[in-house]
């Protein structure tokens, strides 16, 4: 009798569990959104789950491709005019309808939030917005300029009527912040929770779930216990360490992708005195030798790309031999990963005129990139048994990026050989090419990111010239040169892999993994 | 030091004993047997800490030995230079027994050195506060106050974040951290000393002030002292481990206990266990052991305590 | 009494002055948080424009100028990153912050007081020696590993509590209050052992030594000789006298726990100010890293007076002066 019961009592509990479970999904996160204003703060966990709210003209799916969103078309109709065509019987939240006003306010909204510690001004200087009709805007620039599309994927569109005259801490208490994503805001309570509703009059279907529950868990570990434990239906970010396991584990279903995110190394070509460049006994020397292309061939053959994908990755990485991997528009088939070859690589030194060897010091972060202070350390240990013997010095990113870009003499990189990771959120390799490897000069606004210095004018000039080239194909052919130079033959940067990134679900989900590495509740599956 | 100890403690107590204070001092602490086994554990770990060169099977310093194909071998596996690795290796093939020992080394030594500076520096500065008293008194102890007022785990991380990682930069945020203990430890015993006849004898005397202090003050300042400079080198190593833990402190390539602990945790829930509960154990057992040893102390170098 | 009290008032001004002297110069010298705010594709326009916007392209000095003048008018400053007052942040944080703090003070108590007389009262016992052992081992192990056992052992291998995060909570005098809830309780109660555990420890040790010192005295004996029971005579006399020093102790020990809850909320990822400071370092959020250490010795400060005063007021052999001792 008392069986019984306690079966029957049971058997209500999984009813009720399953029953709950359709309705909503609860997300453990690594890093929270720092706002809900969705031009506040250009950074990838606000643009990610702010999507669940706000939508964009254009949206990028989960291999960065472009699909019409608010907008139902795009084209140039001239050089230097876009035509979008925008769709209609969309509903904001509050319930008016969404019109080429908001497209227009949007645009002069995004450039001037107060405050903002990364604008989305990036992405909108230069580009004038017109409203033709209620459906259709003009998007006018003073050059030729084939990004267009890219960068409007990346802009949030915003109600005029709600958003006017708004602030950030409008959108923060949610007063302002009506979008026409598939989900409403419901509550943000700041390292706690962040909770959606199901929109019903969502223009694409009724989305899947009731409600989404954002719960932002920083520590690794602890996020993964929590999906053990049962505590939330899914988390992102899964340490690699823990993959081996939780594939063996029952409870747990794991997604993998690859991500837009390649991890590389810069070095310092640019100085004749480099300050983490020694001799063999650790002594300052006069001479550069990275400043060779020789030198950094050999570098980056000296590597084991494999090894480190396997051992220090625990597999969870694909070894890169350029900036974006095969999927993304820009990528060149002539560049694959280097070969790992120490014998090669020694001759190569010695050709150049350091078989002697001599030392250097590898800079990099501890808590950005997955595994990335462990990465150094393989690097390192390569290196000295090439006949550099190399020393390992990792931070905190906090302290780490600002060194790295300008710590040094007048605002000069600090270091000499350092690890960095790049994320083309435009999905494709012309971002990258100008931040990393063009000639660094700021009135150009070229080679922002260049912490090695690397310059090359002709490099310089195919960059320009697919930056100014509208067609398609014609852009893929000098984006793919501009590749071949920069890395093939200046051997600008190392690339060493594309990170791969792992999301964890309870059984019966799946997501679909996204190259931006973004966690969208629409893209969670649920398979029987 | 343990024998001016135990002088230390008869002249404060003024007890007569017909064995020598040394061996009235170890007869007492060896009444516990906990604390027996502390010190035995002390030993251990300072020995192989001191021999930990000449016990290691491998290097784990040396990046051109240390192999990543070698990482994370269950214990008992051979590595590729031959050698087994009897409690396995770490996520970066450095073997794991040779690691904590070194790590053992650097954990002891961060912790031993910083706590002896800090003492020096905290005992010159509580004496000179006490003995001065007056305005120097007050200045002092605004400063130590609002020292102690800082949690110390804030302070180191800011002091790191500002002087960067190495051996050396974590010796020096640990005594910034710890001095203030003992300068307020030293100013309590000296200021109750002070009004004691025999510094009032001294000064009749005419004794020069640096006299009074370190040849009369002081001595009878130290079991107190000792007794904090126990717990503060546990302190020391464990707060080492914490900021190791949230990522500032020791280069990864030299790591201490906490450093590999760290390193293990994210292996945690991998079923790799012996890359993080290993050094758990060590460092366990190293602070356990100080504390016993502190914990014994301070109960026999307390007259107040009848046992 | 007064002047005592605005004496010391006065000198915590010049305390709170200095410190936000050096922690601002301090996180200035760490570096300024745009190379982690500023979207990588940004150019050197944007990056020029974004340190503007912050306010960073001024001098230290005139920038620690802005913030003295605000600071007095009570505004610490926006943070870089959530453009929210400061102060606001850390107070719509701070009831978490307390709550868990004085959970893990009253398990202290309730467990270290009576676990601790024991220990005084059988000093040789075994269970007694146990005690003092478990005790060394309260204080010796680093809590981060501690935390992370725990959610091992109870969330993921027994699966009986949950592994992290704050719960439901309920509203109690205008707080959000986990307590009053079995399933909120779920959640407080690993860290707030988590955070317990050393001051656990202390307390153990305090009252152990208190009472030792407490049973020898001659009203104790007293009290026996006039034929109480030994019950009484434990819980009324040896109790009372004990719980005083007990209190204050934990009363000045109560900054600390605020501080150590720092470990404790990143592993538990409890939604306190702890968790905020630690993500605000990481960022190199300076008005909330300066406004959140402001709080914290002015906490201390207050504490630290309160206690003073209230010492004074229960022992009256003790005398308020400045140091002059």
């Amino acid at each position: 009798m008392r069986k019984t019961f306690s079966a029957l009592v049971a058997g209500a509990a999984l009813l009720i569990a399953a029953g709950a479970s359709a309705q909503e999904i609860r997300i453990g996160i690594a890093q929270e959104p720092s706002s809900i204003d969705p031009h506040y703060h250009n950074l990838g966990p606000n643009n990610g789950f702010l999507s669940h709210i706000y939508e964009r003209l254009i949206q990028q799916d989960s291999k960065q491709r472009l699909k019409p969103a608010l907008a139902v078309s795009w084209k140039p109709i001239s050089e230097t005019v876009w035509e979008f065509k925008l769709r209609k019987g969309v509903k904001w939240h509050d319930g008016s309808p969404f019109t080429a006003d908001d497209v227009v306010f949007t645009a002069e909204r995004a450039v001037n939030v107060p405050n903002s510690p990364s604008s989305f001004g990036t992405y909108l200087k230069g580009k004038t917005f017109k409203k033709i009709d209620d459906y259709t805007v003009h998007v006018s620039t003073p050059n030729p300029y084939p990004l267009m599309a890219t960068e409007m994927s990346t802009i949030l569109i915003i109600s005029k009527k709600a958003a006017e005259g708004a602030q950030t801490k409008d959108f923060n208490l949610g007063k302002a912040a009506i979008g026409t994503g598939p989900y409403k805001f419901v509550k943000w309570q700041k390292g706690d929770i962040v909770e959606f509703a199901r929109n019903d009059d969502y223009w694409g279907g009724k989305p899947k779930w009731g409600r989404v529950i954002l719960k932002p868990i920083s520590s690794a570990p602890t996020r993964v216990a929590a999906m053990l434990a049962g505590d939330v239906d899914m988390i992102d970010g899964v340490p690699t360490a823990d993959i081996e396991t939780l594939k063996k584990n029952s409870k747990v279903k794991l997604s993998q992708g690859i991500s837009n995110r390649v991890i590389y190394l810069h070095m310092d070509q640019n100085r004749d005195k480099s300050p983490f460049v020694t001799d063999k006994d650790g002594n300052p020397m006069d001479k550069n030798p990275l400043k060779d292309v020789r030198v950094r061939k050999a570098i980056s053959m000296m590597i084991n790309r494999p090894a480190i994908v396997e051992r220090v990755m625990e597999g969870v990485a694909i070894p890169a031999g350029q900036l974006v991997s095969k999927t993304f528009f820009g990528h060149t088939p002539n560049l694959n990963p280097e070969k790992h070859d120490p014998a090669a690589a020694k001759k190569l030194l010695k050709e150049a005129g350091w078989g002697g060897g001599f030392g250097l010091t590898i800079h990099g972060p501890n808590n950005r990139y997955i595994n990335d202070a462990k990465i150094c350390e393989a690097i390192a240990q390569m290196l000295t048994r090439g006949g550099i013997p190399t020393k390992v010095v990792t931070m905190p990113k906090n302290v780490y990026f600002k060194r790295a870009s300008r710590g040094g003499p007048d605002k000069s990189p600090e270091f000499s050989f350092i690890l960095v990771g790049w994320g083309s959120g435009t999905g494709e390799a012309s971002s990258p090419l100008k931040s990393l490897l063009t000639t660094y000069d700021k009135s150009k606004g070229h080679g922002a990111s260049n912490r090695g210095r690397h310059s090359n004018p002709k490099m310089d000039a195919l960059v320009v010239k697919a930056l100014a080239t509208v067609d398609d194909e014609k852009r893929r052919a000098l984006l793919q040169s501009a590749t071949e130079v920069g890395i093939g033959e200046d051997q600008g940067i190392i690339p060493l892999h594309y990170q791969v990134n792992t999301w964890a679900t309870r059984p019966g989900l799946r997501y679909d993994a996204r190259t931006d590495e973004r966690t969208l509740a629409m893209d969670i599956q649920i398979v029987k | 030091m343990t024998a001016s100890t135990g002088e230390a403690v008869i002249e404060t107590t003024g007890m007569s004993s017909e064995l020598s204070p040394f061996r009235r001092f170890i007869s007492d602490y060896c009444e516990s047997k906990v604390a027996i086994a502390g010190a035995i554990g002390v030993l251990v770990v300072a020995f192989i800490a001191i021999f930990a060169p000449w016990l290691s099977p491998t290097n784990p310093y040396d990046l051109a030995t240390v192999d990543i194909m070698d990482s994370r071998l269950a214990p008992g596996m051979q590595m590729m230079s031959g050698v087994t690795a009897h409690v396995g290796t770490d996520g970066m093939g450095r073997d794991m027994l040779s690691a904590m020992f070194y790590g053992l080394r650097i954990s002891l030594g961060v912790g031993a050195m910083s706590g002896f500076v800090a003492l020096l520096v905290g005992v010159c500065v509580g004496l000179t506060a006490a003995y001065f008293g007056g305005r120097v008194d007050m200045l002092i102890m605004r400063i130590v106050d609002l020292q102690l007022s800082f949690p110390a785990i804030l302070i180191a991380l800011v002091l790191l974040a500002t002087l960067g990682k190495g051996v050396d930069k974590i010796i020096i945020a640990l005594i910034v951290v710890q001095w203030a203990y003992f300068a307020r430890t030293v100013r309590g015993t000296a200021l109750v000393e002070r009004r004691k006849e025999y510094i009032e004898a001294a000064a009749c005397l005419a004794l020069s002030h640096r006299r009074i202090v370190f040849r009369h003050l002081l001595p009878n300042c130290l079991p107190p002292l000792i007794v904090v400079g126990t717990v503060q080198i546990a302190s020391a190593i464990s707060l080492e481990a914490t900021l190791s833990f949230l990522g500032i402190g020791l280069p990864v390539t030299e790591p201490s206990l906490g450093l590999l602990i760290s390193n293990g945790f994210e292996y945690m829930l991998s079923g790799k266990y012996w890359i993080s509960i290993y050094p758990g154990i060590a460092l366990l057992f190293t602070i356990v052991s100080i504390n016993l040893v502190g914990d014994r102390l301070r109960d026999v170098l307390n007259p107040r305590l009848e046992r | 009494m007064s002047v005592f009290i605005i004496r010391r008032l006065l000198q915590s001004v010049v305390v709170i002055w200095v410190m936000s002297l050096l922690v601002f110069g301090g996180v200035y010298l760490i570096g300024d948080p745009i190379d982690m705010l500023i979207n990588p594709e940004a150019d050197q326009e944007d990056i020029d424009a974004a340190i503007r916007a912050l306010g960073l392209d001024k001098p230290i000095t005139e920038q620690y100028w802005f913030f003295l003048i605000n600071a007095v008018k009570g505004d610490l400053g926006s943070s870089f990153i959530f453009n929210e007052p400061a102060l606001q942040l850390i107070l719509a944080r701070m009831p978490a912050t307390m709550e868990l703090a004085f959970a893990a003070l009253f398990l202290s108590i309730v467990l270290g007081i009576p676990l601790g007389m024991w220990a005084g009262l059988h000093p040789n016992s075994l269970s007694g020696r146990s005690i003092m052992t478990g005790s060394i081992l309260g204080f010796s192990l680093p809590s981060f590993w501690v935390g992370i056992m725990f959610i091992m052992f109870f969330a993921v291998v027994l699966g009986v509590l949950p592994s992290g995060g704050r719960g439901e909570t309920t509203e109690f005098l205008g707080l959000q209050v986990s307590f009053l809830s079995w399933k909120g309780l779920s959640y407080i109660l690993l860290p707030a052992i988590n955070l317990a555990l050393f001051k656990l420890s202390l307390v153990i040790r305090l009252s152990r030594a208190g009472t030792q010192e407490v049973i020898h005295q001659d009203y104790i004996k007293f009290a026996r000789a006039k034929g109480i029971s030994e019950k009484r005579v434990i819980l009324v006399h040896v109790l009372k006298n004990i719980m005083i020093p007990v209190v204050t102790i934990l009363g000045l020990e109560f900054g600390s726990v605020i501080a150590f809850a720092v470990v404790t909320e990143t592993v538990f990822a409890w939604p306190g100010m702890g968790k905020l400071i630690i993500e605000s370092i990481d960022q190199l959020d300076r008005p909330v890293i300066v406004a959140y250490l402001m709080i914290i010795v002015f906490m201390f400060i207050v504490i630290n007076l309160v206690v003073d005063i209230l010492y004074s007021v229960l022992d009256p052999r003790v005398r308020l002066q400045d140091v002059k001792a």
